[in-house]
């Protein structure tokens, strides 16, 4: 096992839970990042603004943190550019035809119980966890 | 939430507003923003990093109860309606959809929330996926699917 906070973690997905129920219960918007980005370059009449709201708001909370936590938030990437490449695509084409990511099935899906979310929850962390042990061996 | 040409009621913006920062702020925290955490979790034949269970665990510690509250609500507090996903079924896109969205989170270690957030690390690599992930929900709606 690698190093790990068990503190920072949980604490970090209390705030995520959070940050989710917060959009359900005053809203009654799901946090999906995939849907409300996608609303964003397919935009409908009178739902544009509180998405780019809400994006600005998400980067800000990152830019913030290394102020607040006194820690840089650290991106490690360990690819070149045509990886990121083909994964945005990737991710962009099939968050979309799946209706959603980690955020909205993930978390918000999982919560409300849903069965198309669980099985798209079990079946994207299978994938990924299959590709990158794959994709490890190819590269190594 | 109903958004009216006279823009965002101030009570809704506080909520939005409020909502981001957390989920940045929590990305950050639980360093959900790295992919080498995410690869790390999805190494299972490697020294494994269990980051992301225990941040999925306490993401739902707080979800599970306040969606299953929302239940007993009949409308959210400032808005007139809850915007409840619509499919129900099972079907081949979730299915296709959920593998090609953990093809691409597996290669690279990212998905769409800590892409957005990992902008702040000014790596040119982020901001190639996060337009290439722009391109890949527009191809989904003007290519594949008319």
């Amino acid at each position: 096992m690698t190093d790990f906070s068990f503190i920072n973690a949980f604490s970090g997905g209390v705030m995520i839970g959070f940050a989710v129920i917060l959009m359900w219960l005053f809203l009654g918007r799901i946090t999906g990042i995939s849907g409300i980005i996608g609303g964003i370059v397919m935009p409908e009449k009178g739902q544009v603004s509180w998405r780019v709201i809400f994006v600005l708001s998400l980067v800000t909370g990152g830019a913030i943190y290394p102020f607040l936590w006194g820690r840089d938030l650290a991106v490690t990437l360990d690819y070149s550019w045509p990886v990121y490449l083909v994964a945005g695509l990737l991710v962009g084409v099939g968050t979309r035809m799946g209706s959603g990511c980690t955020s909205g099935h993930g978390i918000c899906g999982l919560a409300r119980l849903s069965n198309r979310s669980i099985v798209a929850t079990v079946t994207f962390i299978a994938t990924a966890a299959l590709t990158h042990t794959v994709f490890s061996l190819i590269t190594a | 939430m109903e958004s009216t040409d006279k823009g965002i009621p101030f009570s809704n913006l506080i909520i939005i507003i409020a909502s981001g920062i957390l989920f940045g702020l929590g990305l950050s925290v639980s360093e959900m923003v790295n992919p080498a955490r995410v690869l790390g979790f999805l190494n299972i034949l490697g020294p494994w990093d269990p980051t992301l269970i225990f941040v999925m665990g306490g993401a739902l510690t707080v979800a599970v109860p306040g969606f299953q509250y929302a239940r007993l609500m009949h409308k959210p507090v400032l808005g007139m309606s809850f915007s409840m996903p619509g499919k129900k079924d099972l079907d081949k896109k979730l299915i296709l959809g959920a593998v090609l969205f953990g093809i691409g989170w597996g290669l690279a270690g990212i998905c769409p929330g800590p892409s957005l957030v990992a902008l702040n690390a000014f790596d040119g690599r982020i901001v190639l996926f996060v337009v290439a992930l722009l391109a890949g929900l527009l191809f989904h709606d003007k290519v594949l699917s008319s």
